[in-house]
C-alpha cells in the first residue's frame, strides 16, 4: 500500500466513489447544526452585539480559501515532480471552489466591517493580500481554460500556483508581519489559547469542520468529473482514428 | 518542465521557491511603510508630517479625553502608550468607537492637531457573550483586556 496507488485513475475513482457520500453527508449535517446553532442559539457579543455571528461564515470561508490554495500547491508540485495526471486534475478541480470561498470571505468581511470598523473596505495588508489571492484564483482558472494542450496547461498553472502561494501565506500571516493594520489578529489558532468564549467556539469549530468536509466532497466530485471528461476525450479521439 | 529529468525538476522548483520567498521578504521589508496601514502617535510626534500630507493615524482613544463639542465636532486624543496626539473630527463615529479602544483616522496633522476626515474603529480578536461579561464584572473577576494589555491592544 502506498499513497501513489491513488494516482491511478481507476483506483482513485473506486475510492473516491465511496468517500464522496460520506463527506457530503457529514458536511451537510455539520453545517446545518453549526450554522443554526451559531445564528440562533448563541448570545450577543459584549461589544459587537449580534454582528459577531458573521464569524460562523467568515472564518470558515477564509480558512478554506487559503487552505484550498495550499492544497492546489501540493497537488501542483506532485504533478510537476511525479507527473500524475489525477494530481493535476485535482488542482484544477479545486480552483473554482477556492475562488467561491474567497468571494464569500470577502463579502462577509465587508458586511462585518461596515457596522464595526465603519467601512466596507480598507487597504489593510491582510485585506489587500486576500483580494490579490482572489485575483490569482481568477487568473489560475483563466489559464487552465486558455491553454489547449492539457499537459502544458497543467505545467503553466502549477507555476502560477507556486507564485500565488505568496499571497495565500500573506493572507494568513500579514497581521503578524505588519502589525499596524485594521484587521484583528487570529482568533482561532492551534498553538495558543483562544480569546473566544466557549459558547462561540463550539459552533464555530463545527462550521469549520463542515466547510472542510464540504470542500473535500466538492473537490472529489469535481475531480471525478475531470477524469471522466479526459476519458471521454480519449474515447472520441480513438473513434476518430478508427 | 517535461523535458527535464525528475531530480532536475525538483532542483528547479526548490530554487524557484527560495527565490520567491527571498524576493517577497525584500519587497515586504522595503515597502514596510507603504504596507503598514497607519502610523502611531510616537511616529507622528517624532517626525511631524507636512501639513499637506494625508495619512492614517492609529492608536487607543485616551481615557477621559473624548469631548463631544458643539454641532458634530468631536475632539479626543490618541495614544500608543508613548506619545499622545489630539484629534479633531466632524462626522458620525462608528458604533465600536469608545474610550480605551483602538481607532484609525484618516486626515492631516496641522499645528499639532490631527484633523480627521474619516474615523474607523478597530476591534481585537476577543469575542465574549454580553451576559458572561456582566456576570464576571458583578463578581469583580473581569478585567478589561485593553487595560491589561495597555497600548499593545491597538496593534493586534
Amino acid at each position: 500500500m502506498s499513497l501513489w496507488e491513488y494516482a491511478n485513475p481507476k483506483k482513485f475513482m473506486q475510492t473516491s466513489g465511496w468517500l464522496l457520500p460520506i463527506f457530503a453527508v457529514s458536511s451537510a449535517v455539520m453545517l446545518t447544526v453549526g450554522l443554526v446553532w451559531g445564528f440562533f442559539f448563541t448570545a450577543d457579543d459584549y461589544r459587537q452585539g449580534s454582528t459577531v455571528k458573521i464569524i460562523f461564515l467568515h472564518v470558515p470561508a477564509a480558512l478554506m480559501a487559503i487552505n484550498a490554495w495550499f492544497m492546489m500547491l501540493v497537488t501542483s508540485l506532485i504533478w510537476l515532480i511525479r507527473r500524475h495526471h489525477v494530481s493535476a486534475l485535482a488542482a484544477k478541480a479545486a480552483a473554482p471552489i477556492g475562488m467561491v470561498m474567497t468571494l464569500i470571505a470577502l463579502v462577509t468581511g465587508a458586511v462585518w466591517g461596515q457596522p464595526m470598523w465603519g467601512t466596507w473596505w480598507a487597504w489593510d495588508p491582510r485585506l489587500t493580500s486576500f483580494l490579490i489571492l482572489f485575483l490569482f484564483y481568477l487568473g489560475y482558472i483563466a489559464m487552465w481554460a486558455s491553454v489547449e494542450n492539457p499537459d502544458t496547461a497543467a505545467d503553466l498553472t502549477s507555476v502560477l500556483c507556486l507564485v500565488g502561494s505568496v499571497f495565500a501565506v500573506l493572507s494568513r500571516y500579514a497581521v503578524n508581519f505588519w502589525n499596524q493594520g485594521l484587521h484583528q489578529g487570529a482568533t482561532f489558532s492551534v498553538d495558543r489559547e483562544t480569546n473566544i468564549h466557549s459558547s462561540y467556539y463550539l459552533p464555530a469549530y463545527l462550521c469549520m469542520a463542515g466547510f472542510v468536509a464540504l470542500f473535500i466532497a466538492l473537490v472529489l466530485l469535481r475531480t471525478r468529473t475531470e477524469i471522466r471528461k479526459r476519458r471521454l476525450q480519449a474515447l472520441l479521439v480513438r473513434e476518430r482514428l478508427a | 518542465m517535461k523535458s527535464l529529468k525528475k531530480t532536475r525538476r525538483i532542483q528547479v522548483i526548490a530554487v524557484a521557491a527560495v527565490a520567491l520567498a527571498v524576493s517577497t521578504a525584500l519587497i515586504g521589508y522595503a515597502l514596510q511603510d507603504g504596507i503598514n496601514f497607519f502610523r502611531s502617535p510616537s511616529e507622528i510626534t517624532a517626525e511631524a508630517p507636512p501639513e499637506t500630507e494625508v495619512f492614517r493615524l492609529g492608536g487607543l482613544v485616551s481615557e477621559g479625553s473624548l469631548v463631544r463639542g458643539q454641532g458634530e465636532t468631536i475632539t479626543f486624543s490618541v495614544t500608543d502608550g508613548g506619545a499622545t496626539v489630539p484629534v479633531e473630527y466632524t462626522g458620525v463615529l462608528p458604533d465600536l468607537f469608545e474610550e480605551n479602544q483602538g481607532m484609525i483616522g484618516t486626515g492631516r496633522y496641522i499645528n499639532g492637531v490631527f484633523q480627521a476626515s474619516e474615523i474607523l474603529a478597530k476591534h481585537d480578536e476577543t469575542y465574549v457573550p454580553r451576559e458572561v461579561i456582566e456576570a464576571l464584572e458583578a463578581q469583580g473577576v473581569y478585567r478589561n483586556p485593553t487595560d491589561a494589555a495597555g497600548g499593545g491592544a491597538a496593534t493586534n
